[in-house]
């Protein structure tokens, strides 16, 4: 069974190998990335179930003993990581099946699809500080390649932007793991929690801390370091602005709580306080942001910012119940972004633009679409009772507990324009009568259409149950919070417990 | 010898920096290969410079001679420049293609289509 831990990793390097040495062949490289996905899917899920019954697993790569080698730890909200990338995984390959042109196909866009997966993947199993370098880079490398694959002008724009942001982030986060090296002498993360905990640590601690919050800060797109970000993820197709929305930047938020959980916790009141600060300036300048734009998917990318505020915001707070609304907005976010972008996309498809002054009339011809993209979009801006209501409800109550009013009051006011930018778009795509232009764009076929779709109602659907059935989901995330909050049966699962 | 190198490493960061800032794309890259090198050097600092042998077991003994010089930064840096050194092909092919489809190699004028 612990072989369920190294899937993850190695189902979708097999699956971009394999793809590899079938380019040439359209559908056989269809069959194997949906395969790839649909068994990343299957392992996953049951590794959750595995995890959640077992308690935390551990895998020393090699046989190394825990701190010399690299292990692979799967604890609850690795997971559930791993899970949600699955979930977006298979959704974003079927959609990519019809949306993403034959030319960007040929020139290798599946097998560097999961390439990403992989480095995803592998960034939520490690267990090791530096393994976790390599696999931002594993997954930066093939972001880079997804973005510019076609090559236009845009695009080239975005990506220097995205490619440069990126490197100074890698260099950052390496130039912290250096000194923390040097100041502890491990690299594993159960082994730093250890001796951070048990030794005084050195002053020196305190910029690595810091080092890592801006190198992590940067990857998830929070207030002063998101610039990138608005500049980049409308430049791809769809598809790809739609892996990237539900998966990169939540890689940030993850590497955010492991590490201010596990090791980093020294100075605490400190760091929560300029985390909450840092919180609530994103998610105001995030949705603010998007107010201004009239962009389809420049505004949803202004409310990734704003919602990786909500997610550092329960960190800030560092209660159980907190930390348990961040692990449950991830999950909610994570599907319901994707599923905004990937709406985006077959609006585009159909009316062949982003801007919304040129959209309109979407509903009167494609109701059933509108109802697709109502329901992550009030989902989005918190309306019960579906998921994003609930995800906002437990951080506000966490924030009420704690007294910590303003960055309640800072939640709710940016729930509301969130409502806001949603109506925007709402009204300008598919309310308002379409613009008097000549839709020269061909009627996609009904097959065609029907897989653009599929996923996005298979996402639509997930959104729905987790409002409705709610319990469970909130249930594991508290254990979750719980896991975290408790770092000693980490610690005793990696190092064993003669610690 | 750390101080010293710790300068150095200062000074090549403050450089890597300020060619980031630049508004061409070729003083961009030199400015992210100086960052990468410079952490590089900082990892290899933090691990301790010593004058020490190499970690190798003794034969008929199981642990090695008790100063040893640390191998793991020695590692970490190898990775770390194969990575760069991969990113930087990238980034090279990337400026290139960047100027060929834009047409200037100034920063702010690519940024114009964008906003």
């Amino acid at each position: 069974m612990k072989m369920l831990l190294v899937l993850p990793v190695l189902i979708p390097f097999f699956t971009a190998i394999l793809l590899l040495f079938t380019l040439r062949w359209r559908y056989t490289q269809y069959f194997i990335s949906t395969l790839g996905s649909v068994s990343l899917l299957v392992s996953s899920i049951q590794l959750l179930l595995y995890v959640r019954h077992e308690g935390i697993q551990v895998i020393q790569i090699g046989n190394w003993v825990a701190p010399f080698g690299i292990s692979l730890v799967g604890d609850l909200l690795s997971v559930i990581m791993v899970l949600l990338t699955a979930i977006v995984g298979l959704a974003v390959n079927i959609y990519s099946i019809m949306a993403i042109d034959l030319k960007r196909q040929a020139y290798g866009y599946f097998p560097l699809f999961n390439l990403l997966l992989m480095g995803v993947c592998g960034a939520f199993m490690t267990g090791d500080i530096f393994n976790l370098y390599v696999w931002f880079e594993v997954m930066l490398m093939s972001s880079f390649v997804l973005m510019i694959l076609g090559g236009e002008r845009a695009q080239m724009e975005g990506a220097v932007n995205y490619v440069t942001i990126n490197l100074i982030a890698s260099a950052l986060f390496l130039t912290g793991l250096g000194i923390l090296y040097g100041q502890t002498g491990t690299l594993n993360m159960a082994d730093l929690a250890y001796k951070l905990r048990v030794d005084n640590q050195g002053e020196l601690i305190a910029s690595s801390a810091m080092l890592f919050l801006i190198a992590f800060g940067i990857k998830a797109a929070v207030f002063p370091l998101f610039f990138w970000l608005p500049a980049s993820y409308h430049t791809p197709p769809a598809a790809v602005s739609a892996l990237f929305a539900g998966l990169l930047t939540k890689v940030g938020v993850y590497a955010l709580l492991r590490s201010f959980t596990l090791f980093f916790v020294h100075d605490a009141e400190f760091m929560h306080m300029l985390i909450l600060i840092i919180a609530a300036l994103t998610m105001i300048t995030g949705v603010l942001g998007a107010a201004s734009q009239f962009e389809f998917r420049r505004i949803l990318s202004f409310h990734i910012i704003s919602q990786i505020g909500y997610m550092i915001m329960g960190l800030g707070i560092f209660t159980p119940l907190a930390i348990a609304g961040s692990v449950f907005y991830i999950i909610h976010h994570i599907i319901v972004k994707t599923n905004l972008f990937l709406v985006s996309g077959i609006v585009h498809r159909l009316k062949g633009s982003y801007d919304l002054k040129k959209l309109g009339g979407v509903y009167k011809s494609h109701p059933f679409l509108s109802l697709l993209f109502v329901i992550p979009a009030f989902s989005l801006a918190g309306i019960p009772p579906l998921s994003g209501f609930w995800a906002k409800f437990i951080l506000i109550k966490a924030g009420l507990d704690m007294q910590n009013y303003w960055i309640v009051v800072v939640a709710l006011i940016v729930s509301i324009l969130t409502l806001y930018s949603m109506t925007k778009i709402w009204n300008e795509v598919f309310w308002k009568k379409a613009p008097d232009s000549k839709n020269t764009i061909p009627v996609p076929r009904k097959r065609a259409l029907a897989i653009y779709i599929c996923p996005v109602c298979v996402l639509a659907l997930l959104t729905v149950i987790i409002g409705l059935a709610v319990e469970p989901v909130f249930v594991l995330a508290q254990q979750t919070a719980e896991q975290l909050l408790n770092p000693t049966q980490y610690i005793i699962a990696v190092l064993g417990a003669s610690q | 010898m750390e101080s010293l190198l710790a300068i150095l490493i200062g000074m090549m960061y403050a450089a890597g920096i300020y060619s980031i800032l630049r508004r061409s794309i070729v003083k961009l890259v030199i400015g992210l290969v100086l960052l990468s090198q410079a952490t590089n050097l900082l990892i290899f600092t933090s691990g301790g410079l010593t004058r020490a042998t190499a970690p190798i077991v003794p034969p008929g003994e199981s642990i090695p001679p008790v100063v040893h010089a640390d191998p793991l930064p020695q590692a970490l840096i190898l990775t770390a420049i194969v990575i760069s050194f991969a990113v930087l092909a990238f980034m090279l092919v990337l400026v290139h293609r960047a100027y060929q489809t834009v047409g200037t190699d100034d920063l702010d004028k690519m940024k114009g289509r964008n906003s």
